[in-house]
């Protein structure tokens, strides 16, 4: 079996929000404004790819290391909230 | 100084409204008498055009709104939506279509699907002429389970809401129960707002104190059982709760509503509130209605509020409460809404609560239809 693959949950829309200057997650009864690291996690939370190569991406972006442990910890509040459900297959 | 660097109108300015909630139609198939609509609704203008709505949409997105609802009246018995839909998803608003599901048909769901809806909201409810009761109701309930599988099928996920009264809130088991079997993930129960033609029948509609304390117990029951498969909300009436809300989460600040004839409110049901005068979208475009219209200030912010709510340190979490509830009972929209407990008009809130204990009374439903909305709106 595959790596688990976060995707958003069809029942949020993610998008770049224009007055608000920031991504946002769009759903029937509202909209939560996602700070600036919170956005580029979800951006890439597209149901191919991994954690890892989330947080590998994330890394060569911002020319950073080690942001693992705050990637997974995103995650698993984002999880949590039903933001994101899991590709396994 | 950066600040210096923006102009001095962007700084003051206000945020545009989030939702946009287009009221394209009074027209009805059924005939709630919980129905919030005005009970004049029968004496509305003309309804406004495709174009006319159009307008209305760019605007508001051009404010910054991100959602869309359309509802009504029954909104299918127009047939542009499919058009508004389009146009709204395409400037970036998630889009909601809030409908009883009467006229739902196989090739309305996908040119609607097509036209990018994000999401549906099937309202499940059905206090008809023919039976008030819900449950003995069989035709009803085929039609939601029909509507439910359809959309299912096409991929939006189940989202019901049920308001609950006097006459159904004794089945509220076999409603939950019925939501499962229909496959629902979410379930809201709302009690009745009495606004509109709920006010009208608030008698025949409130609930007692026990058969309220019952209802929650099985929403209890049914969450504990049901965990994630189905999340249930369960709204906890005004009168009951005694706290008064945060209506619209505060006047002009989030929430733009349209009705059919092109009224621009604040609140869904304001439109009954005496003395204010409702700009048109026919006349202004929405930035001014928003920004500067003297309705969208009239009661925006808290230094409108009474002396009651002046000095109650709670004011700024929910503004005085409902201006139309609060109009309602005592004639006057900027009072403090009574179901307040500080409210110097709250022993009208008692009185109806005490009504409803009342043994052996019946009252009539009287149901929304146009026909009662003209006899109604007749001085004699
Ligand atoms: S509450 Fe009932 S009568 Fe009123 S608009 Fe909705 S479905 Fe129609
Ligand atoms: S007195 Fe006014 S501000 Fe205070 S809780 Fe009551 S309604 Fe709210």
């Amino acid at each position: 079996m595959n790596p688990a693959r976060p995707a958003i949950n069809r029942l949020f829309r993610f998008q770049w929000e224009p007055a608000q200057q920031a991504h946002v997650l769009l759903y029937p009864e509202g909209m939560v404004k996602l700070n600036q690291s919170a956005g580029e996690i979800l951006k890439r939370c597209d149901g191919a790819r991994t954690v890892s190569q989330i947080v590998a991406d994330l890394e060569a972006a911002f020319n950073a290391s080690g942001l693992a442990p705050e990637v997974e910890a995103f995650l698993e509040m984002a999880d949590a909230q039903n933001w994101i459900t899991w590709n396994t297959d | 100084m950066d600040t210096l660097l923006v102009p001095p109108d962007a700084m003051q300015r206000r945020p545009g409204p989030l939702w946009l909630l287009a009221e394209v139609t009074y027209r009805c198939p059924l005939h709630c008498a919980f129905c919030y609509n005005p009970v004049d609704f029968a004496q509305a203008g003309p309804e406004l055009s495709t174009d006319d709505w159009l307008k209305v949409i760019r605007e508001a997105r051009a404010l910054g709104a991100a959602q869309f609802g359309i509802s009504g009246g029954e909104p299918l018995l127009r047939d542009d939506i499919e058009i508004l839909v389009r146009e709204a998803r395409g400037l970036g608003f998630y889009t909601n279509l809030i409908t009883s599901g009467v006229g739902l048909t196989e090739a309305r769901l996908a040119a609607l699907k097509d036209a990018g809806l994000d999401h549906i909201q099937l309202s499940f409810q059905d206090a008809t002429r023919e039976a008030n009761d819900l449950i003995t109701n069989t035709r009803t309930f085929d039609l939601k389970r029909k509507v439910a599988a359809m959309t299912k099928a096409a991929g939006y996920p189940t989202v019901i809401n049920c308001v609950l009264h006097r006459t159904n809130i004794d089945h509220l088991d076999r409603i939950i129960e019925m939501a499962v079997e229909i496959g629902a993930e979410y379930l809201e129960l709302a009690n009745t707002q009495y606004h509109g033609w709920a006010f009208l029948n608030r008698e025949a509609l409130m609930p007692t104190a026990a058969q309220l304390a019952e209802a929650e117990a099985v929403t209890e029951r049914w969450k504990a059982r049901l965990g994630k498969k189905m999340r249930i909300l369960f709204v906890t009436p005004d009168y009951q709760s005694k706290k008064p809300k945060k209506c619209m989460n505060g006047w002009g600040e989030v929430f733009l509503s349209v009705t059919p004839d092109g009224l621009a409110l604040p609140c869904h049901t304001a439109r009954m509130l005496p003395g204010l005068e409702f700009p048109n979208v026919r006349d202004h475009g929405i930035d001014w209605i928003w920004h500067d219209s003297p309705l969208f200030n009239r009661f925006r912010g808290t230094a409108w509020l009474p002396e009651t709510c002046q000095s109650c340190e709670d004011k700024d979490k929910d503004h005085g409460g409902c201006r139309c509830q609060a109009f309602m009972l005592t004639g006057d929209p900027s009072a403090t809404d009574p179901v307040c407990p500080k409210s110097p008009d709250h022993g009208l809130i008692d009185a109806a609560l005490a009504e409803a204990e009342k043994p052996g009374t019946v009252h009539p439903l009287v149901f929304r239809d146009p026909k009662n909305s003209t006899r109604l709106a007749r001085p004699f």
